[in-house]
């Protein structure tokens, strides 16, 4: 038996969730008018969520016949102007990397969930974050970015797939909530909120089809075949990731201000970093964790300045590396940049990352020590 | 004096980029007019495929998108379901619809998507340079059948009405040709029902239409349309395969 | 404190429900907790597996390496988790279904005979919740008047038999660890 959202119960009320569930409410919650999915473990829980939910609703649920079909219905639900969402795993989201292009191209609202498992190829279907590459450059062709939120536990799933809605919204752009299969699969009590309207959100009248009635007919496209046409495009689509990365950064600081050594950790890593900084204080080591909640624009700004006053800064990912390269970028040589990886269904165990720690600590000169 | 042909008001007055003897000006005019006759300006989108009608929207006169290859019948899925008053014109050549596209094609018309899909089949791939499409004949030449399209190597061209007709969503499945005033007439009777059945909401409505392509096959533009009778409507019969309303 | 449960034996015993009871329990007593799955391929007869952990901070890993306690409802189960239980930690074993003794002498035993007292309550399928009445009466990590508390949320209607007969089976559970 799922649990799954049941009728009358008061908004605020506190209900256990699994984290796939979470996501299909709060995007419920928020007005999502169309979902499209195609079964992938692990995140088979929030297709199935929303067969039941958007229904029940009057809604638009449709099973595709594959994730490229989803991502192009999303396409056309973000067209016609109303949000729309679709979910996957990793070889799922590579196979929409096609559309989310396109989504790009032609500036529409479009909401994806990937709730990452371990990779190359089939992979496995264990808990992973290694999609950190894909889901931070974009993930398909030509010259554009995605916001990624990286959500640490159940509430914020369903948190920030509100916020994800506001934000494709505001920017018309792709949004994407990058979890993985600890994060969909586990329940955790959950407080159950109303969706807000921020307000302030454009009005969709101006670019949406099928109101020719009105004005002159709208062409939606991403191709833009004219000399100097698609430059000019993608300056124009440059300055909009411009002020996204002035506005909209989140993260999350712990003890980082008398630090030695920060470490820098999201989603299921930092459950796990939270843990080992928690562990490293009550044996007197000076342990602070930076937890980067959008995942792009990334808060290379912040762990710049930290990088300036400490002398140790350390990525754990579930992944080999793949935010490790942010972080080093980030702090551009100001402090030494360690790596703790685990990857396909390794998770970083926090008396490990302890262990790595103190090495650090004791090391010398410009060593980079990695775990593996 | 009385003006008794005009352009019709869903086409915008612009000379089409199309080769001289290409069908495609033909099927868009034929859209356009019914989007008039059935007075739906307002709320038609059309969909500007991948191929050589991928500039639609200059020639169409209300809401076009452009759909990744082969991906439209599932941007007009998409649409239709987000906007069911909306009036969605799934436009597409045979690489979209029945190369790259074959699987968006075959669950649209299953789930009985109440969309116009129109398809154009020139037996070839028009925007890049002449290859060989799903529906190219059995020993046509092409940029990659150079020596005729050997059915051993290469299969057989699909005839998609006959391989989508038996689908239960599908409410009207018909095939025309614009290689002739009357079969310009017939093609255009049945996208007028295609037309209807969707404002009715009866369900997929699909019409292919047999169309020239001259610069690709290498013919003058009247030796296309002979070839076009002589090989193309052997093998890709006209006529009417599916009518949800004949069936009572 | 902190107490990681895993609870393990073949599909159909209820062992899924058994770790969602233990975490709708411990949000009910207002600690942190969280549930994970063994998810995946799916095995007819396999044993299947969940992991709980209750806290009274916030949880780190939901993962459960070296479980504090195990709830062992079948013999496959039992050989394959009596390694993983912390030194100091218990081992609950159903004896209906498990004739051979615990071989590690680190851990502490409880055992079960859940489908005999399941049995006489009127429901072999119960046998999970006799597991579940004993391990909380036994060790508090959440208290039985939530997990009763719980069955109301998550068997909400199952009609009053299934209700009454799994809520039966839990304080005979209890009833065996007092």
């Amino acid at each position: 038996m799922e649990t799954s959202f049941r009728e009358g119960l008061g908004m605020s009320e506190k209900v256990l969730m699994k984290g796939n569930e979470a996501i299909g409410e709060a995007a419920v919650q928020a007005g999502c008018q169309c979902y499209f999915g195609y079964p992938i473990t692990p995140q088979n829980e929030l297709t199935a969520y929303m067969s039941k939910r958007m229904l029940e609703e009057g809604r638009v649920f449709i099973q595709s016949e594959s994730e490229i079909a989803a991502i192009n219905m999303c396409f056309g639900a973000a067209a016609v102007g109303v949000r729309t969402m679709t979910s996957s795993s990793g070889p799922g989201i590579s196979l929409k990397q096609e559309g989310i292009s396109y989504v790009a191209g032609a500036e529409l609202p479009v909401f994806y969930v990937n709730v990452m498992r371990g990779g190359p190829g089939l992979g496995n279907i264990a808990p992973s974050q290694a999609d950190y590459f894909q889901c931070t450059r974009g993930g398909g062709h030509g010259d554009y970015r995605v916001i990624v939120y990286a959500p640490s536990d159940v509430q914020e799933q369903y948190d920030y797939t509100m916020l994800s809605f506001d934000l494709a919204d505001r920017y018309r752009i792709p949004v994407m909530l990058a979890t993985d299969g600890i994060l969909g699969q586990m329940m955790e009590p959950l407080v159950l909120h109303d969706y807000k309207d921020p307000g302030d959100l454009p009005s969709k009248e101006a670019w949406r089809l099928g109101d020719a009635v009105t004005q002159e007919p709208i062409w939606i496209t991403s191709v833009r075949l004219g000399e100097g046409e698609l430059e000019e495009h993608n300056f124009k689509l440059q300055k909009k990731y411009e002020e996204i990365v002035e506005k909209e950064v989140r993260f999350e600081e712990t003890a980082v201000d008398d630090a030695d050594i920060v470490v820098v950790a999201y989603g299921t890593s930092a459950r796990v970093a939270r843990s080992a900084i928690e562990m490293a204080r009550a044996a007197g080591i000076k342990v602070g964790l930076l937890r980067p909640i959008t995942l792009w624009p990334f808060p290379e700004k912040r762990i710049r300045e930290i990088a300036e006053k400490v002398d140790d800064m350390l990525a754990v990912e579930m992944s080999l590396g793949q935010m490790w390269e942010d972080v080093r970028l980030a702090a551009c040589g100001a402090c030494r940049v360690h790596l703790h990886g685990r990857t396909a269904g390794g998770v970083p165990d926090e008396a490990a990352v302890v262990d790595q720690i103190k090495t650090i600590l004791s090391s010398k000169g410009d060593e980079i020590i990695r775990n593996f | 004096m009385e003006r008794i042909f005009t352009m019709p008001e869903a086409m915008k007055p612009e000379q089409t980029l199309y080769c001289p003897g290409c069908g495609h000006g033909i099927a868009h005019r034929l859209v356009a007019e019914l989007v008039d006759e059935f007075g739906i300006r307002d709320r038609t989108i059309g969909i500007a495929p991948v191929g050589c009608s991928v500039f639609a929207d200059k020639y169409w006169n209300f809401d076009v998108i452009s759909a990744a290859h082969g991906r439209a019948p599932a941007v007009a899925t998409g649409m239709k379901r987000g906007r069911p008053e909306s009036f969605v014109i799934c436009y597409q050549g045979d690489g979209d619809l029945a190369a790259i596209g074959t699987a968006e094609t075959i669950h649209a018309a299953n789930r009985g998507e109440d969309f116009v899909t129109v398809f154009v089949n020139n037996a070839i791939y028009g925007m890049t340079g002449g290859q060989m499409a799903p529906t190219t004949l059995v020993g046509q030449a092409s940029m990659t059948c150079q020596l005729g399209r050997d059915p051993e190597i290469m299969g057989y061209p699909i005839r998609v009405c006959e391989l989508l007709k038996d689908l239960p969503g599908v409410a009207f499945m018909a095939r025309g040709s614009v290689d002739s005033p009357k079969n310009v007439l017939k093609t255009k009777k049945y996208l007028k029902k295609a037309y209807s059945n969707v404002l009715e909401g009866k369900g997929y409505s699909f019409v292919e239409i047999v169309s020239p392509c001259p610069t690709n096959w290498g013919m003058t533009p009247l030796k296309a349309l002979k070839w076009l009778r002589e090989n193309m409507l052997e093998y890709y019969k006209l006529g009417v395969f599916r009518d949800c309303d004949a069936e009572g | 404190m902190v107490s990681k449960i895993r609870c393990s034996g073949f599909g159909g015993q209820g062992v899924v429900l058994m770790g969602k009871l233990l975490a709708q329990a411990g949000m009910i007593e207002e600690k942190h907790t969280t549930f994970f799955p063994q998810y995946g391929a799916a095995m007819r007869g396999g044993t299947a597996n969940c992991s709980v952990v209750v806290s009274d901070n916030e949880i780190a890993s939901p993962m459960v390496e070296e479980p504090d306690v195990i709830l062992i409802m079948n013999g496959p189960s039992l050989d394959k988790f009596e390694p993983t239980v912390r030194p100091g930690g218990w081992i609950f074993y159903n004896t209906s279904l498990i004739d051979r003794e615990v071989e590690r002498d680190d851990v502490k035993v409880f055992k079960v005979a859940a489908n005999d007292v399941a049995d006489e309550v009127g429901s072999t399928r119960s046998a999970n919740m006799v597991m579940l009445g004993a391990f909380a009466e036994k060790l508090g990590a959440v208290s039985v008047e939530a997990l009763l508390d719980s069955l109301d949320v998550m068997l909400e209607g199952k009609g009053d038999k299934i209700m009454n007969v799994n809520r039966e089976a839990m304080k005979r559970g209890a009833a065996l660890a007092k």
